[in-house]
């Protein structure tokens, strides 16, 4: 509890330090020459606050906010599952894995948001050029996790399932598949984050929705506040869908030992 | 039970070489030219030095590795580990070899899962082996909530769950302490007794052989392991392991076999060091 009080007491001072730096008047200038000059290029806190409370009491957020978690969920989701997908197969065989290996590292090693605009030119301008962008960036930190994760399953576990005549199905759902799990979890806290830089930039490129959108236009017009705004709705989210994947980890991974667990009697 | 005269498990003139890691020189000879029987209802227990090789053999019996020559016969018939592991055989691991993401009871009931038994009918038996290796009420525990000696019970039912024909066991006791472990060895032949499956059993501690035993073993050091004294060990039974040590019949067995070991071990010693 006093740790959650210290944690807000930091928010508090950064907005206070904030909000004193920026506000016209309030100390004389040291930097800029004007006294409104550092409100124009940082904005003003109880602005920026301002615009949040409008978009969600007008409504005017909501669609532009919809599409874009669609976008990153849609990515996730569908990045996340080739992933696991192909993560599984190549690492359950040795020859598809060694064909693929330089291609795998080329892929991964490309700086991705390059491909943006070409995925504009083939989805156009609508969600599917972000969702494209999303995969391509959730895909590879998913496979490569799972991929490692089955590689290290011990040979005994393996073993041991054989001569109790588990079949390679079940080998794959036993074993291969809760040991990849883990990995697969800790990759996809990472996962989320990636899935939401696929929607924004996309929709930075070129958009007539989603919050990215919002920024931008707001950027068009030197609207310093509402670019702050749209920057904080976004990391409010990035947060809960991280929280979120946090919850379901915790539901499915009850079996983990937790550091320092001593037996409740 | 299959008692007329065919042999539970035998390997006749098995060799396993190992590649080098870089495919060139000579390898490495892990067994050379093994021969060993073992009858339906007999407790073997095969003793070698550190590093002789010991798991390799088992692993072999298991079908979990086919010899480089050699041939693995089950009950008569032909053990290939292309075609599958020895169905008839259960495997205790010496590292723990419970799946961490299932319970006590849910890695009791794998084997049965694995066949295709239904849930329901799995429970029944699963309850009934838990109670037998003293671990009723701990089944939805999962394995890192359980001490070590419950975790070798817990494997112990697992394997045993299935009825095996044959037993093999990979030194399962020689993470436990001394207490437990003589604890251990007292519960596996009160297990054994009741229904006398076939058992090859791998450790390197000659008094553990020993008391549980029909018949020791020895190997020599490694490499190219082979077999080098059979001893039959007369000991009534029942036994407990814990007395059965301090008989003079125990004693001069153990004289016996030692004799046999002991320049074995020290040639093991002497490569580590060197080595």
């Amino acid at each position: 509890m006093q740790l959650r009080a210290l944690q807000l007491l930091v928010l508090a001072v950064l907005i206070t330090i904030w909000y004193a730096m920026t506000a016209p008047g309030l100390i004389p200038p040291f930097y800029f020459e004007q006294d409104n000059r550092a409100a124009f290029f940082f904005g003003e806190p109880q602005k920026v606050f301002g615009v949040v409370v409008d978009w969600f009491a007008t409504g005017e957020i909501f669609p532009h906010l919809g599409v874009t978690l669609l976008e990153t969920a849609l990515g996730f989701f569908i990045g996340a599952s080739f992933g696991l997908g192909v993560g599984l197969w190549l690492a359950l065989s040795p020859t598809a894995s060694a064909i693929m290996d330089p291609y795998i590292k080329g892929f991964n090693s490309m700086p991705r948001v390059v491909l943006a605009p070409i995925f504009a030119v083939w989805f156009g301008l609508g969600i599917w050029s972000k969702v494209a962008l999303g995969v391509t960036l959730v895909f590879f930190v998913v496979f490569f996790n799972v991929y490692q994760g089955v590689r290290e399953v011990s040979p005994n576990l393996i073993a041991n399932a054989r001569m109790l005549g588990a079949s390679q199905r079940q080998l794959l759902r036993s074993i291969y598949l809760p040991s990849a799990m883990s990995w697969v979890f800790a990759s996809l806290h990472n996962a989320v984050g990636l899935a939401f830089v696929g929607a924004v930039v996309g929709e930075y490129l070129g958009s007539s929705m989603g919050v990215g959108y919002l920024i931008l236009q707001a950027e068009g017009t030197f609207d310093i506040n509402t670019v702050f705004a749209g920057i904080l709705v976004l990391t409010a989210f990035a947060l809960v869908l991280d929280g979120l994947v946090g919850t379901v980890e915790r539901r499915l991974m009850t079996w983990q030992p937790k550091a320092g667990q001593t037996e409740k009697v | 039970m299959n008692t007329n005269g065919v042999p539970a498990l035998r390997l006749a003139n098995v060799t396993c070489r190992f590649a080098d890691r870089d495919g060139r020189g000579e390898g490495y000879t892990a067994v050379a030219d093994t021969t060993l029987t073992i009858e339906a209802g007999e407790f073997v227990s095969v003793v070698g030095p550190t590093g002789c090789g010991k798991s390799t053999l088992l692993n072999v019996a298991a079908g979990l590795l086919d010899p480089s020559a050699g041939s693995v016969e089950v009950f008569g018939q032909r053990l290939h580990a292309a075609d599958g592991v020895n169905r008839r055989a259960g495997y205790m691991f010496q590292a723990d070899a419970l799946m961490p993401w299932r319970t006590g009871f849910d890695n009791v009931v794998a084997g049965l899962e694995f066949r295709g038994m239904s849930r329901s009918e799995a429970r029944v038996q699963g309850e009934e082996w838990l109670r037998r290796v003293g671990l009723a009420g701990f089944g939805d525990r999962y394995p890192h909530q359980m001490s070590g000696g419950m975790r070798k019970r817990l494997a112990l039912a697992q394997t045993l769950i299935l009825s095996p024909d044959i037993l093999l066991m990979d030194e399962p006791f020689s993470a436990l302490d001394v207490q437990t472990r003589q604890l251990m060895e007292n519960e596996l032949l009160d297990l054994w007794a009741q229904d006398r499956k076939s058992v090859l059993f791998i450790t390197h501690d000659l008094e553990e052989a020993i008391a549980l035993s029909d018949r020791v073993v020895v190997l020599s050091a490694g490499p190219a392991t082979r077999p080098i004294g059979d001893f039959k060990v007369d000991l009534p039974r029942p036994r407990d392991v814990q007395e059965i040590r301090m008989t003079p019949a125990f004693l001069a067995l153990h004289r016996e076999i030692w004799g046999a070991m002991k320049e074995e071990v020290l040639k093991a010693y002497q490569r580590q060091k060197v080595g």
